[in-house]
């Protein structure tokens, strides 16, 4: 290999990525140019179908059309985006950032980083044993791992787009508090001899790979493989949670949810996060579900401590992650990131009395 | 002969990279043998956190995401 190589990309090369980028910029601008016209057009289906108007079913159907292509359309957005400013993070960099930090600081380092390093839940074990091998604290790793699949980009973007940035951005803050204060306790329990025996023997080496430059070509090519990877995988639970939201729109009364789900119910949250526990969704299917609740009088901490316990207590994680925890360890932390959701709920419910 | 280890724990897009590796190796002409590593004790053994990852000739060289065609081919046509 020669240095002439590594220095300028071969003609082809340029050709690609000039395509590349300018097939993004008119994509963006059709992206705006559609979503513009979402609203007319569903008012047109509706109004053209052969049922009455204003009735139950006419209510869910503008529900679905409407709200079906925004969602999917917002959500391409945003995971785009977001795969772009993913591609300047990696797990394997997290971690040597995070090695021997203080418990505290190093808390919130972790659960800040949660939401912008890629994960997914098929590699939450590798990447547990490769944190605490690597000697990041236990309760800083429990920090990193609530944090990434509750606060990301999709569960963001989505409440910012349908609910509004008051909701989206008191999500974003009581999610890193949940996070943060969640690990910190599970550090100060120093439970490390309750994982595993074979996770306390792996002896990590430390790695480094080889980083090569990323052109701004090269990052858009990783925000497009996001997007075939997330929305390939995610948009069957949006039509499903757009469906659960329309019914609800459309046939549920709303003195039925004011008073279930209401501020004056205070078993209303305890509830939602048991109900949300053995419920597994995530961000993209739930959020339209919170939209509807929302808009039938539900109060905004039940609502909220709804949506945080489907998303960061699940069965199947817990079954995923029982390979390096013990059943007691498991228990533990669905207990305390369970109070925190409650206390979330509680609080919210107080404070926009 | 180079020896090539997957990394994963046989999630989808770590059989993805397994068969682009061996595709490659079969376009350039480079034997190889292709290992896949599932044990997640190895796994963390090689100091990577995400997965798929790639290991050639005992040297970890991509951790994360399907890996790049032209980065695959470089990988084994390295002497």
């Amino acid at each position: 290999m020669t240095a002439s190589t590594l220095i300028s990309p071969p003609p082809n090369q340029a050709l690609r990525d000039a395509r590349l980028i300018g097939g993004t910029v008119l994509a963006l601008v059709a992206w705006f140019a559609i979503y513009w016209q979402l609203q007319p057009f569903s008012e047109w289906v509706v109004a053209n179908l052969p049922i009455e108007q204003g009735s139950h079913l006419a209510e869910a159907i503008r529900f679905f059309v409407f709200d079906t292509p925004k969602v999917l359309m917002l959500l391409t957005l945003v995971v785009f985006a977001m795969g772009m400013v993913r591609s300047f993070f990696s797990p394997e960099r997290t971690r040597a950032f995070l090695a021997g930090k203080r418990k505290g600081l190093g808390n919130i380092a972790a659960a800040s980083l949660g939401i912008f390093t890629p994960f997914c839940s098929c590699s939450a074990v590798p990447l547990f044993v490769g944190f605490v091998s690597a000697g990041v604290p236990l309760g800083v790793t429990f920090s990193f791992l609530i944090a990434a699949p509750m606060i990301n980009e999709v569960a963001l973007g989505l409440l910012f787009a349908l609910v509004g940035w008051k909701v989206a951005l008191t999500y974003l803050v009581f999610g890193l508090t949940v996070a943060i204060s969640s690990g910190w306790v599970i550090g100060r329990l120093h439970l490390e001899s309750w994982l595993e025996q074979w996770v306390l023997d792996v002896r990590s080496g430390s790695v480094d790979l080889p980083v090569g430059h990323l052109t701004i070509a090269d990052r858009i090519q990783a925000g497009i493989e996001a997007l075939k990877d997330i929305v390939g995988r995610v948009w069957i639970w949006i039509i499903v949670g757009i469906a659960a939201g329309a019914f609800i729109h459309g046939y549920v009364p709303s003195d039925l949810l004011a008073s279930i789900m209401g501020r004056d119910t205070w078993w209303s949250v305890p509830a939602a996060v048991l109900v949300g526990i053995p419920m597994y969704s995530n961000a993209a299917g739930i959020i339209p579900v919170v939209e509807a609740l929302l808009g039938k009088g539900a109060a905004l901490g039940t609502v909220l401590a709804f949506m945080m316990s489907v998303i960061a207590l699940s069965l199947p994680e817990m079954i995923i992650l029982r390979k390096v925890l013990s059943m007691k360890l498991i228990a533990v932390f669905v207990a305390i990131v369970g109070l925190g959701i409650l206390a979330v709920g509680f609080l919210f419910n107080a404070l926009f009395a | 002969m180079k020896q090539v280890k997957v990394l994963g724990s046989g999630c989808k897009r770590c059989v993805a990279t397994a068969e682009m590796l061996e595709a490659q190796a079969a376009r350039l002409g480079v034997p190889i043998s292709i290992e896949k590593v599932t044990d997640y004790a190895a796994i963390a053994g090689y100091g990577i956190v995400s997965t798929p990852g790639v290991v050639i000739d005992g040297k970890v060289v991509h951790a994360g995401g399907l890996p790049k065609t032209d980065d695959v081919a470089e990988w084994l046509t390295a002497v």
